[in-house]
């Protein structure tokens, strides 16, 4: 009984001890608006749509961020210019639904989906939340600095013919028998 | 000080009468509260404070609020009242308050006709004396009443005492569970 | 100016010091409020509120406009009149108690003969505002919270009286007055530890303060007795803790401590200070002690503060006899 209660009040008084020596401590929180908040690079964030080294889109509407999407918030239809590229008609992302999961950017074969460093996307409507694709657009290539779908991918666009494409050999013509 | 004593001494007579009309048991017990601390005001006014403050302390501070508890306890709802009401009658309580009206004009003929008993002038009866007089001539008294309470004390105990059975379970689950 | 007599100035005087002090001790109660939770803030590595006005100062206003303009709910199955009347209970007779604090040798509100009998008085009736409020909430968990309230009120009401009889004994005197001007030479805390010790521990346990807050546990009991209020009536229980922590803490720094005595600096500055440390203390016990079972409170309340309380006593009365003068 007697042990119990001298190791108790010791326990106590020590725990008091540590508590009091926090006075002392370096603060854990982050005054937000004043000072700002270290993101890391990888933070998943406003999600934009890069462009390629040469400025144009990369997106090429191939739908798979829409499908990889699980909660529903991405909705784009495909246009053809006429140069034979593939872009978005229109590209709208329903922020109020987003949970900033990245699958829509693990599923983009050309990089234009990415994720940003960035979380200050308060509104006071609801409605403005749901981004257009002039919203979401960038004059940059974002993570993917070289990356440039077009000048690997066998399709054919105006200015490029099938097989002009890096590390591609010339398609072959099916036609003929010689080797 | 005589104002003071008529105007407690008034509250005590009507709390105690909201006592006994009352339908509800906690309010009864709220009016029961009101009239000690009116008669411990009583107790200030004839200057005698230690008797007051030990009324506030011991009745409405200690015992009361085990009544208090009791009551609320034993939820009585709606059904209780109904039943203060049937007891409540006419017939019930005009007898036994005109025998105590005309006890009550007695009183007051013997109190206003004969001599005036001890005019209340307010003089201040202090702790010190008061404990003077406790254990000095009525030193006997006090160690009496000291017993009675501490037999009582003992027979509570025994009466509350768990059996070596239940002693096991309802005070160390702790031992039970690492058997 | 026939009426204006020096008879009538003492009065006005007296009176406009009650007015003060009580005043003083509701808007030093509704300050606490802010000030422990900077000071938790500070004990937990973070800042705590920090946004309205300068260091936060003016998040006491904000926090009073908001209590009062919330919607003022009475449940339809309590009871009306207890439900109204318990807040009242709880602010007024805490209040009540800070009549028989001396600030200093000129400030004080009433300067009783039965002084520190007054204050158990008013403690004992501020149980019933716990109790009352608890039941007639109509609420499970605040009548459980009621009923933990009283019963560890109760049983620790009798170790705090208890505690400061050997500082009766010793000043031979209930006046806080005469209490205090028995420490001129030295404080009570020394020759009376183990009393100071009880009085501490059930001055907590009294006020329902960390960690003896069993009765509004907020794991357990979701608030306990005030789990149905809102409002200014919550606002009353919130702001009558706060109150009974400064009453505590002006009790011990007066039994115990010297009161306004100390060298250098006027009385009132050393009461405040005593006071204040006091209340950091209290503040401190919250940031760092756990809450524990209900009925180890209540065990150790009368396995170990009664037998130290009646030893100290024991002690102090044969000391008191046997030493002469």
């Amino acid at each position: 009984m007697f042990k119990l209660l001298t190791e108790g009040t010791w326990s106590l008084i020590r725990t008091m001890g540590i508590v009091l020596g926090h006075s002392f401590a370096k603060r854990e929180t982050v005054n937000y608006p004043e000072q700002e908040v270290y993101l890391p690079p990888r933070f998943r964030g406003r999600i934009v749509l890069t462009r390629d080294p040469d400025g144009e889109e990369r997106c090429v509407a191939c739908n798979l961020c829409a499908v990889a999407c699980p909660v529903d918030c991405i909705s784009l239809q495909k246009g053809e210019q006429d140069d034979g590229r593939w872009y978005p008609e229109f590209f709208r992302i329903n922020f109020s639904r987003c949970i900033f999961c990245g699958m829509c950017e693990e599923a983009c074969p050309t990089s234009a989906i990415q994720l940003t460093p960035d979380f200050e996307m308060g509104e006071y409507k609801r409605q403005e939340l749901v981004y257009e694709k002039e919203d979401l657009l960038i004059n940059g290539p974002g993570k993917d600095h070289d990356y440039h779908f077009y000048k690997v991918a066998g399709m054919a666009i105006g200015g490029k013919d099938k097989g002009k494409a890096q590390n591609e050999k010339e398609p072959i013509d099916v036609k003929t028998l010689l080797p | 000080m005589a104002i003071a004593f008529y105007l407690s001494g008034f509250i005590a007579v009507l709390a105690t009468l909201g006592v006994i009309t009352g339908t509800s048991p906690v309010h009864a017990v709220l009016y029961l509260i009101i009239s000690l601390l009116a008669v411990a005001l009583v107790f200030f006014a004839l200057g005698a404070p230690f008797a007051g403050v030990l009324e506030i302390i011991i009745y409405a501070g200690a015992i009361m609020v085990l009544f208090v508890f009791v009551v609320m306890m034993l939820n009585l709802g709606g059904e209780a009242r109904q039943q203060e009401k049937l007891w409540l009658q006419p017939g019930t309580w005009i007898g036994p308050s005109l025998l105590a009206g005309l006890l009550l004009a007695l009183l007051l003929t013997l109190l206003l006709g004969g001599e005036a008993g001890p005019v209340i002038t307010g003089d201040l009866l202090t702790a010190k004396a008061v404990a003077i007089t406790l254990f000095g001539p009525w030193l006997l008294v006090v160690e009496l009443a000291a017993m009675l309470l501490l037999a009582a004390l003992v027979t509570a105990s025994h009466v509350g005492r768990l059996g070596p059975g239940a002693e096991n379970t309802a005070t160390s689950p702790s031992k039970g569970r690492s058997r | 100016m026939s009426w204006f007599t020096p008879q009538l100035t003492a009065n006005l005087w007296a009176m406009t010091q009650a007015l003060i002090i009580l005043l003083g001790a509701v808007l030093l109660g509704a300050v606490m409020t802010i000030v422990e939770r900077r000071l938790l803030g500070l004990w937990q590595d973070r800042y705590g509120p920090n946004r309205v006005g300068p260091f936060g100062l003016l998040q006491l206003i904000a926090d009073m406009i908001k209590i009062f303009f919330k919607e003022d709910w009475i449940p339809p199955f309590s009871d009306r009149v207890l439900f109204v009347l318990a807040p009242g209970i709880a602010m007024a007779s805490l209040l009540l108690a800070f009549i028989i604090i001396p600030i200093t040798p000129g400030w004080g509100v009433a300067d009783l003969h039965i002084g520190l009998l007054f204050f158990f008085a008013m403690a004992g009736i501020n149980v019933y505002a716990v109790l009352f409020g608890g039941w007639a909430s109509g609420n499970k968990y605040a009548l459980i919270g009621a009923m933990r309230a009283s019963a560890q009120t109760l049983s620790y009401e009798v170790f705090i009286g208890l505690a400061v009889m050997g500082v009766v004994a010793m000043t031979g005197s209930f006046n806080m007055r005469d209490i205090v001007a028995a420490q001129e030479d030295v404080w009570f805390v020394i020759p009376q530890f183990l009393g100071f010790l009880t009085f501490l521990i059930a001055g907590i346990a009294v006020t329902h303060r960390h960690p003896f807050d069993q009765p509004e546990a907020e794991q357990e009991l979701a608030d306990g007795y005030h789990v149905e209020y809102s409002s200014m009536k919550f606002g009353m229980y919130f702001i009558g803790e706060y109150v009974g922590m400064l009453l505590v803490s002006a009790l011990i720094v007066t039994l115990f401590f010297g009161g306004w005595h100390g060298p250098w600096l006027p009385p009132i500055v050393w009461f405040a200070l005593k006071t204040g440390a006091f209340l950091m203390f209290f503040v401190l016990l919250r940031a760092s002690l756990p809450r524990p079972r209900y009925d180890r409170v209540m065990s150790f309340g009368w396995k170990v503060c009664l037998p130290l309380t009646l030893i100290n006593l024991l002690v102090t009365g044969a000391v008191v006899l046997l030493v002469p003068g």
